[in-house]
């Protein structure tokens, strides 16, 4: 059904998707507002890379950009080089053939994210008939494989189902069934387990795992949960302010972080490795953005601030190879 | 879904019981002896006895609603007072004019009102919209027989374009004058509903398009044109609703534009009831059009699970 072509560049052997300078500020009244401020990230097929960081850091701008799915009040700088092909200059069509079928997504709250008023079956049919040019019952083949695949329990029976008539968890694999029914290349999830409870939350984040390894898809989790982030990633970006703070390795990070906000951040939550009862919450409340502090946004709540802070905004300067840390003083092994 | 139907129908036994009982009523409510009218001058006691008794005025009032209930349903709606024939005469070729009229305004608000609104609810607080939601504002607020009698001036007094009144004669068939006398009354007809669908449809596709599961389309990379259906779909249920009722509306409002075209349907038919005093017409006519209003309704309400389905569930 869509002949847009995407064939990739020729011979591109680096990461699959690779972002550059990316920007996003909101047109409102008065003064624009700069929720993105030049994220920089590579991300390898098969890799998962997690945004960690408060409400309001910018986490679900930066993932939606990538597919440009924002309000028409937001402009978008930089690159987004998705296996060679910059995102960011598609025209409409190209964009539309690039969702969903290499780019997926999946949202926080699966009651209101699925059409009311149609069976499951019919949205995931509907997703692979439109993409891949099948015949209807082809896609309604395809939807039941896929609830197959997420372990929906009678799935034949499910299929024609309305998302009022199945469970949180239910509707939760039924939206990744249909973000995975087109066996996209990257997979962009926004807090998928934040609206479900404790236990369900588990076996949706397992059987993430588990079908992000078995289709070796290049994956972004956002969360504010740390031990969510610890169970699924390979890789973490914590957001301040709508810059990265902090990136590295999972495991390195947790152990050792070295921006003062991260270690804010790891004493505040409860995860695998922190002490027991020894919870303290980051003092104050993050910027406005529209009235930035004039150097380090943390600056005001940072416990280690020095003059330097205040003068610029510090780069992100990298520490060890895919390690790196947006503060002047990473130096001192303390931090 | 039977299950769903004979519940909307437990509700509407019972309403159009009522409308039955009201439309009975009529007859002892209204001022007067309901016999003044076919009563001779200077009556005998006797006399009046017997025509009481001839009406079934001699019995208690339950029994005679029965009686009369009785009847309607099998088709006997009485006498005419006036023209002395049965009502239901008198009643059929009006309910065809009228259907007809109303068929008319009902294809114009259905076919503005939709397409209009869904015009302003897909170009929201652009020029377009901000026209539409005025001009809609404005069909609303003015009354059904002074548009009648503006465009009686306009078009068929001064310009002459069309006919200002009346049906056309009747001729071999449904022609080109049909339509002709019936453009007038039928857009008057329609001024208001086509308002009140366009509203509401501008509303409901907004309040639609507001909701995340248009993201996930957006996400998955449908295009417009599937989005659409999508929007539609979900907007019907409400829509429908408003349209069911306004349907209803028309049918009433067809009182008063009938009477200012001089078209010869219920309407009509109603007002020189009401002016001669002819109680069955009167009582058989407002029967049949709330009956007519119930139905409709019902209908809207049996349609609604089939475009919403967690209706049926509660
Ligand atoms: N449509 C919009 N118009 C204006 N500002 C917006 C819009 N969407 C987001 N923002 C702003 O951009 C900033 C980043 O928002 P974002 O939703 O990315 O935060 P987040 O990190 O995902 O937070 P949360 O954890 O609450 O989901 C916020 O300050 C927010 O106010
Ligand atoms: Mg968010």
């Amino acid at each position: 059904m869509n002949a847009v072509d995407l064939t990739p560049v020729e011979g591109n052997a680096g990461p699959f998707l690779s972002v550059r300078d990316l920007s996003v500020e909101f047109l409102s009244e008065g003064r624009p507002l700069r929720a993105i401020n030049g994220v920089d990230f590579d991300l390898h097929l098969g890799e998962t890379l997690c945004f960690l960081g408060e409400s309001g850091s910018g986490k679900t701008v930066t993932m939606r950009s990538l597919v440009q799915l924002l309000p028409p009040t937001a402009r978008i700088w930089g690159r987004v080089l998705l296996d060679g092909i910059d995102v960011l200059t598609l025209d409409a069509d190209r964009l539309r053939a690039i969702r969903g079928s290499q780019v997926s997504m999946i949202f926080q709250e699966p009651m209101t994210a699925l059409d009311p008023v149609f069976t499951v079956g019919h949205q995931i049919a509907e997703v692979v008939v439109w993409h891949e040019g099948l015949s209807w019952s082809a896609g309604r083949a395809r939807a039941l494989e896929m609830l197959e695949l997420v372990q929906v329990p009678s799935a034949r029976r499910r299929l024609d189902a309305y998302p009022h008539e199945l469970s949180g968890g239910l509707r939760q694999r039924v939206m990744i069934a249909l973000a995975l029914s087109c066996k996209p290349k990257v997979l962009l999830a926004d807090e998928p387990t934040t609206a479900l409870d404790a236990t369900v939350q588990i076996q949706i984040l397992l059987l993430l795992r588990e079908l992000q390894r078995e289709l070796g898809m290049a994956t972004i989790f956002v969360t504010h949960d740390l031990g969510v982030a610890c169970e699924i990633s390979d890789r973490v970006a914590v957001m301040y302010a709508g810059r990265f703070v902090e990136t590295g390795a999972m495991a390195e990070v947790i152990d050792s972080p070295r921006h003062p906000y991260t270690v804010g951040l790891l004493n505040s939550t409860v995860h695998a490795g922190s002490e027991r009862g020894k919870l303290a919450p980051i003092p104050g409340a993050p910027p406005d953005l529209l009235d930035m502090p004039p150097g380090c946004a943390f600056a005001p709540r940072c416990p280690r601030v020095v003059a330097a802070c205040r003068e610029g905004v510090p780069d992100l300067e990298q520490l060890a190879p895919g390690r790196s840390a947006r503060c002047p003083r990473t130096g001192s092994p303390d931090c | 879904m039977l299950w769903y139907v004979l519940r909307r129908l437990a509700y509407v036994l019972p309403i159009l019981l009522g409308v039955s009982i009201v439309c009975f009523s009529l007859l002892h409510l209204a001022p007067g002896d309901p016999l003044t009218s076919v009563m001779p001058e200077f009556a005998s006691e006797q006399v009046i006895e017997q025509i009481k008794r001839s009406y079934g005025f001699d019995k208690p009032v339950p029994v005679q609603y029965l009686l009369w209930l009785f009847n309607v349903l099998t088709g006997d709606l009485g006498l005419s007072q006036v023209a002395n024939r049965p009502v239901w005469d008198e009643l059929v070729p009006a309910m065809v004019n009228t259907f007809q009229l109303a068929a008319f305004g009902i294809g114009l608000s259905l076919l503005c009102g939709i397409g209009l609104g869904l015009l302003a609810g897909y170009t929201r607080r652009l020029v377009t919209d901000r026209a539409i939601t005025t001009t809609a504002i404005i069909g609303v607020s003015v009354p059904h027989y002074w548009v009648g009698l503006v465009l009686i001036a306009i078009l068929a007094v001064t310009l002459g374009l069309l006919p200002a009144m009346g049906k056309a004669p009747p001729s071999d068939g449904f022609g080109l004058n049909d339509i002709r006398h019936m453009i007038l009354p039928a857009v008057t007809l329609a001024l208001i509903p086509t308002g009140i669908i366009a509203r509401s449809v501008r509303a409901t596709v907004i309040d639609v398009r507001k909701q995340e599961f248009v993201q996930t389309l957006q996400a998955n990379g449908l295009p417009p044109r599937r989005t659409f259906l999508h929007v539609i779909k979900n907007a019907s249920p409400t829509v429908l609703a408003i349209i069911g009722i306004q349907l209803g509306h028309l049918v009433g409002g067809s009182i008063l534009v009938e009477t200012v075209f001089a078209w010869p349907g219920t309407g009509y038919l109603l007002n020189t009831a009401i002016a001669y005093r002819d109680l069955p017409v009167l009582q058989g006519t407002i029967l049949v059009l709330a009956t007519f209003f119930v139905m409709l309704n019902f209908l809207v309400d049996l349609a609604q699970p089939f475009l919403d389905p967690r209706m049926t569930r509660q």
